[in-house]
């Protein structure tokens, strides 16, 4: 397959995942996964995560995962054509609904359509985390420190990016216990 | 309150990029910061009400804001300065981290320590949601809407995009028939 088949692939997935991201980028996250490791095979679950994980610790909205997964797949220009493919559809249509908001924004629909959606969107982004939870099912320790980040980022104020180091270094001192084998040998 | 004089397409494309540097773990908090109470655009009310847009509509809620606010002052170009403004610096970090990522993910324990960070990103997501669930004046209709998404999708395991042309029609229904 060639190298702008892929970066057509890229393209034409983002534009259509741009405007199905209702509540953001973590929300579509679960999207994100059916195509790009379910549809397309362009990764792993495990890498899909490990990207996502790494986008965390970049600053900037949640989106820029989107710019990982397209350098993964085809390079510094599939990270460019992700990106672009990601924001331009939402934007155009942010930028109509901005244009027309002093019409609708009082109106009774638009309440009814908020009062609707923003459940909705909560629930498409605890599905991503179940799903991308249920990704590493395969590891033992990984349940408690989903469990235990899930209980830290609902119950305290602290930055959520410390979750990541403390599951990190979780990992790490279960591998060097010998409490669990990730079936990577130790380095 | 006294409003200062209209953000130029220098300021918004700064102020912009100010949210998209200092964002670690989440926009929402800086950009309030930085649209609100430093550059005082918007009031809270107005920003509210962007912010409100932005969950309504697809894609980022901070880039969504950044397009409303900047055509209110600057027009088209405004929001382009917006977007370039939040996304530049941050496409560049995560590129960055992209070539680290390649490169240690070779050794085994740092492949250890991705899997140990993963497991907790996906607790995070799980976290975030909880706190914006709890966040809400729960209604009835709320734990209707939530809950059959998420069972749809983590339970039935439907598409999302083929979730969403049910869930959507059924999310209105719901919530306009409990409100009477």
């Amino acid at each position: 397959m060639s190298d702008a088949t892929v970066l057509g692939q890229l393209g034409l997935v983002f534009l259509k995942l741009s405007l199905i991201a209702i509540g953001g980028s973590n929300a579509a996250l679960t999207a994100y996964q059916d195509e790009v490791v379910g549809h397309y095979h362009w990764m792993s679950h495990e890498v899909f995560l490990q990207l996502f994980a790494t986008a965390q610790l970049a600053p900037g909205p949640n989106v820029i995962v989107v710019t990982l997964i397209g350098w993964k797949v085809a390079g510094l220009a599939g990270a460019i054509v992700a990106t672009v493919a990601m924001l331009l559809p939402a934007c155009a249509l942010a930028f109509a609904a901005g244009r027309l908001s002093g019409r609708f924004v009082a109106s009774p629909r638009y309440r009814l359509a908020q009062d609707a959606l923003v459940p909705l969107a909560i629930g498409l982004i605890l599905a991503s985390g179940v799903n991308l939870a249920a990704a590493q099912m395969s590891h033992a320790v990984t349940w408690p420190i989903v469990a235990a980040s899930a209980a830290f980022v609902f119950r305290l104020r602290a930055n959520p990016v410390w979750t990541l180091v403390l599951g990190a270094l979780v990992a790490l001192a279960a591998q060097y216990a010998g409490l669990v084998d990730f079936g990577v040998a130790p380095g | 309150m006294d409003r200062p004089p209209p953000p130029s397409l220098r300021d918004l494309f700064l102020g912009f990029a100010k949210i998209g540097i200092l964002g670690f773990g989440g926009v929402a908090a800086i950009a309030h910061h930085v649209i609100v109470e430093e550059r005082r655009w918007l009031d809270d009310k107005e920003y509210a009400t962007v912010l409100g847009m932005g969950q309504v509509l697809p894609g980022a809620n901070t880039v969504n804001a950044g397009v409303i606010i900047g055509d209110r002052f600057r027009g088209t170009a405004g929001s382009l300065a917006c977007v370039a403004g939040v996304m530049l610096v941050p496409t560049i970090i995560v590129v960055l981290l992209a070539i680290v990522y390649d490169q240690v993910v070779a050794y085994p324990p740092a492949r250890v320590a991705m899997i140990g960070a993963g497991a907790a990103a996906a607790g995070m997501i799980l976290g975030t949601g909880l706190k914006m669930f709890s966040k809400l004046r729960i209604r009835a209709s709320d734990w209707l809407v939530a809950g059959m998404t998420l069972a749809a999708i983590s339970a039935l395991h439907w598409s999302v995009i083929s979730s969403l042309a049910v869930l959507i029609p059924a999310a209105l229904l719901v919530t306009w028939a409990l409100r009477r």
